[in-house]
């Protein structure tokens, strides 16, 4: 029996709540982009639960006229975790920022991605900690000068998509806050994916980080700097889809131009399904300006899901030993009578 | 022995048998010795039988320190008893001694005159050694000579005993707390058939196993039955226990046992997340058998995510559990604020072991009563119980879930090591007895046309609604909020108002807990209060000294937060209020604070339980002042 679900539109999907982003924060974008992605689902509006931490990103669900928690820092995968356990029909995201997710719930965000839970992560990775006013993060480019590094940051930065792919996730894509028809597609893949899902979207901090991306989002140059990936499909890019990327001789990436003897059959053929993840990582690891970076889904697999796996245990423990009594436990072991 | 030294009969090798009314044994070895084994079956054994019995296992941190230390020395002590029992004794009149690390460590407790049983075979100059001992202690005249001293070649009878299954000579030793426990059941005429029943079921994929440690426990038994070594042995009659079914239980298995039961009679499902960590376990080993009862069990990366799951698992609508220790709170207190501050239901056990930090992971104490109480940042109350002896942990920790629930808030179960490991016998409720939770998850808006989550009820509640109900979505978080819509709001007099508000639903829990019970006359010379595992050795002293005359009563608290409605008043009917307490004084502090009442303290933090002697002489101290 199919129960016919209300029509929705996004403006179903905005709660009541003021936005307090700064204006033109790419928040915005991603925003309008989730509620338009939520009703073309099929999934009841109750279903939702957004979950955050803490961070610009993490009021997030306030926004949302779904169920919602805005916790604290880093801690949403976890919870995420424990609500999905509680009800596994319910469809939870998780809305996280660079500094939430890789630095203070580092490892949160490995184990809910390890455990292959049914979430979908979203990252709003800005290069920077907006909410406590402009401090580096753990995405911010070696010698990015902030509040808290005035001479240049000294550390290395993190790939989202490396640490994510290191953690064998099931579903790895990225996307650009500006780039809303792509955004759009790809939440929606995320949502249809059955396990982890975890995307990193390029977002504009204007405040205290503006530009970061504008190599990925301005209407010029973003074609050259931006390899758009899609299953199956050799890895072109450039303005006038005359570069590409190929493998050299070592197994290395190198960019090409086509023609003058390289036609497309030379270059990289994507293959998201594919079940090793070594060309996924090896992608992640393409970064501006040496190459293109990729957007798109890198990596889209099918494994074993926890919160799936929680269930069927517990109906294949009642099957092999009978549902619980609680009489029969109270009197297992020895057990003696006083008169 | 511990008292009634009659000649009672005579056995049919015609050795005399005595009764006894209560005894005190303890087994001690190296930690590869199987001394907990050998403790937890004569506990089986007694309890079986009929006695009262209680038990303090003893162990060190190191799953395998050296072989012979001192620190590696493992023991397991139990009182088995005709009568009623609340600990498991002060002195010791049996001591078994497996080497002399063992020895040494444990010798001062055992009583004058007390008989010592020693592994002879153990005694030689590598384990003398690394005992600290010059020479060997057997052999000197002057060492041992108030004990009634039984020097047995273990290891060698052993092997012997089992000399044709041809085991390795490592596999045959390993057998000796076998010949040791049937040598101390034949000692107090025990039953051994429980022992041997479950030899069967736990070797029952190594038929060889089976038949030397049944071999090992026969030759134990027939050592003390023919050698003319033991000339006497001993009966424990059986105790006068309230009538019905029993069966043996410890603090961390009742306390699963309790959650398991009040998520099935309430109809609710059970999730349990946590971390492992010593003492607590036992508990998520116990749990995460109960599939067939629909519990999961997370096993989350850190405590920190394992008391996130629990918050994101009460939202979602479960019955949300957690259970860890001491250091493991200090990782999850931030998230507890989530939970104070978004008022969702679950429960928080701590299983309070020796701090701060990793201090003595396998020793009790009670010093985690501050931290329960006020150890989160900001204004952030939580209502705190405290079970009073390991079958008491089967029906508190259903009333701290019925708590959570009743009244939207974490709350927090203070067990301890003595507790959680420590066993005594059970009376097996009837389940149509229990009482369920009522739980109403509402599938309706509250206010006009919306839901308001934090609409209260007359008791400060907010309703329970959650996630998959039509119309009723809603968000709660960290930040402060206002009522009833639950909107982040940052005003001065909000702030303040649902700071008030917070603290008056867990005050108003109050009018909803038993009043306090008092042990003794109810106005005198001197009230002792006790909270958590102290409660048998502290009832105990109070007969003791009410058997001398002494005007003195016993309150035991197992509601810490908030108290019982009448504790102010008791507190006021005696001349002297003393806690006992094995931290530095913090129940106390709680006290002096509330009612201004001049309440003593009497403390002590060795990682051991209060002996009923410490405190009766401490308390006839004050009462001759």
């Amino acid at each position: 029996m199919s129960v016919e679900l209300p029509v929705l539109t996004a403006k179903d999907y905005a709660s009541d709540q003021e936005i307090r982003w700064c204006p033109r924060c790419g928040d915005y974008s991603i925003l309008a982009q989730m509620k338009k992605v939520l009703p073309t689902l099929g999934i009841p509006k109750e279903k939702f639960v957004f979950v955050s931490g803490i961070g610009c990103s993490s009021r997030f669900p306030y926004y949302m006229d779904t169920y919602g928690i805005h916790s604290i820092h880093g801690r949403a995968p976890a919870i995420a975790s424990g609500v999905k356990l509680s009800n596994p029909e319910l469809q939870v995201w998780v809305i996280t920022g660079d500094g939430d997710a890789l630095s203070i719930g580092g490892n949160h965000l490995m184990h809910a991605i390890r455990r292959n839970i049914n979430l979908n992560i979203i990252l709003f990775n800005n290069q920077i900690y907006g909410l406590t006013k402009g401090q580096y993060s753990p995405t911010s480019p070696q010698g990015k000068r902030t509040k808290s590094s005035p001479y240049g940051s000294i550390e290395l930065p993190l790939s989202p998509l490396s640490v994510a792919i290191g953690a064998n996730a099931t579903f790895v894509a990225r996307s650009v806050d500006v780039d809303v028809k792509h955004l759009e597609a790809t939440l929606k893949r995320a949502a249809n994916h059955k396990g982890t899902s975890f995307v990193e979207v390029y977002q504009d901090c204007n405040v205290f980080n503006t530009g970061a991306f504008d190599y990925a989002s301005k209407k010029g140059t973003k074609l050259d700097n931006l390899v758009y990936l899609e299953d199956g499909k050799p890895l072109i890019y450039g303005q006038n889809k005359d570069k590409g990327i190929r493998l050299n001789g070592m197994n290395r990436p190198e960019v090409v131009e086509l023609g003058k003897g390289i036609s497309e059959d030379d270059l990289l053929f994507h293959d998201e399904k594919a079940e090793d993840s070594s060309l996924a990582f090896m992608l992640s690891r393409l970064k501006y300006p040496n190459f293109p970076e990729p957007v798109g889904v890198f990596r889209n697999v099918s494994h074993p899901v926890y919160d799936e796996d929680v269930e069927t245990q517990l109906k294949e423990t009642i099957d092999s030993l009978g549902d619980g009594d609680l009489e029969k436990l109270f009197n297992s072991g020895d057990t003696w009578v006083v008169e | 022995m511990a008292s009634t030294d009659v000649i009672h009969s005579e056995d049919t090798n015609g050795k005399p048998i005595e009764k006894l009314e209560t005894v005190v044994i303890r087994f001690c070895g190296d930690s590869g010795d199987g001394m907990q084994l050998a403790g937890t079956q004569f506990t089986n054994v007694s309890a079986v039988f009929g006695n009262d019995v209680s038990t303090l296992p003893d162990f060190p941190a190191e799953i395998r320190a050296p072989a012979g230390s001192l620190g590696g020395v493992s023991g397991f002590q139990l009182s088995f008893s005709s009568q009623d029992i609340f600990t498991p004794g002060d002195e010791v009149d049996t001591l078994v001694a497996m080497n002399p690390a063992a020895l040494k460590t444990n010798s001062n407790d055992l009583k004058r005159g007390g008989m010592l049983i020693v592994n002879e075979d153990a005694f030689d100059k590598s384990n003398l050694g690394k005992a600290g001992y010059e020479s060997n202690p057997l052999e000197d005249e002057n060492e041992l000579v108030s004990y009634d001293l039984h020097k047995v070649p273990m290891t060698r009878l052993t092997r012997d005993a089992v000399a044709d299954l041809g085991l390795s000579s490592r596999e045959a030793e390993r057998c000796k707390n076998f010949f040791a426990l049937g040598l101390v059941y034949w000692l107090y005429d025990r039953d051994p058939s429980p022992t041997e029943e479950w030899v069967k079921s736990k070797f029952a994929k190594n038929p060889t196993l089976i038949e030397a440690n049944i071999l090992a426990l026969k030759a134990g038994r027939n050592y003390g039955d023919i050698t003319e070594a033991f000339r006497v042995h001993y009966q424990v009659p059986k105790a006068k226990l309230a009538p019905g079914k029993y069966r043996k239980i410890t603090g961390n298995e009742a306390t699963a046992l309790g959650f398991a039961t009040i998520a099935r009679i309430s109809n609710k499902e059970l999730i349990y997340c946590g971390y492992p960590i010593t003492p607590a376990s036992d508990i998520l080993h116990e749990l995460s058998k109960l599939k067939n009862f629909g519990v999961k069990t997370f096993q989350a990366e850190d405590e920190i995510a394992a008391m996130s799951a629990t918050i994101g698992a009460a939202f979602g609508g479960a019955l949300a559990i957690t259970a860890t220790s001491g250091p493991g709170i200090c990782l999850k207190a931030e998230a507890i604020g989530l939970g104070v501050i978004t008022e969702l239901p679950m429960v928080i056990v701590n299983v309070q072991r020796g701090g701060p930090s990793t201090g003595l992971p396998t020793k009790t104490e009670q010093s985690d009563l501050l931290q329960a109480m006020y150890g989160r940042n900001g204004e952030s109350p939580l209502p705190v119980l405290a079970p009073a002896n390991p079958g008491d942990c089967f029906h508190l920790i259903q009333e701290a879930m019925r708590i959570a629930v009743e009244f939207m808030t974490p709350v927090f179960f203070l067990s301890d090591g003595y507790i959680a490991n420590g066993a005594e016998p059970w009376l097996i409720p009837e389940v149509s007895d229990l009482k369920p939770i009522k739980i109403n998850h509402p599938t309706e808006r509250n206010g006009d046309d919306v839901y308001l989550p934090y609409l209260r009820d007359e008791n400060l509640v907010r309703p329970w609604a959650i996630p998959g109900t039509p119309g009723l979505e809603h968000r709660i978080g960290g930040l402060e909020k206002s009522d009833p819509t639950g909107n982040v709001a940052y005003g001065d007099e909000n702030h303040q108002e649902m700071t008030n508000k917070r603290a008056q639903k867990i005050e108003n829990i109050a009018n909803f807990i038993p009043e306090q019970t008092v042990e003794g006359p109810e106005k005198g010379d001197l009230l002792l209060v006790s909270w958590g595992g102290t409660f048998g050795s502290v009832k105990t002293a109070t007969r003791r000294l009410q058997a001398e005359g002494k005007s003195v009563a016993h309150a035991h608290l197992r509601y810490l937060n908030p108290f019982p409605k009448n504790l102010e008043t008791i507190l006021k009917s005696y001349k002297q209020v003393v806690a006992p307490e094995l931290n530095n004084g913090q129940l106390r502090m709680l006290l002096r604070d509330k009612y201004l009442v001049d309440v003593q303290g009497f403390d002590k933090i060795k990682g051991k339980p209060f002996l009923v002697s410490e405190i009766v002489s401490h308390i006839n101290s004050l009462l001759e002042k």
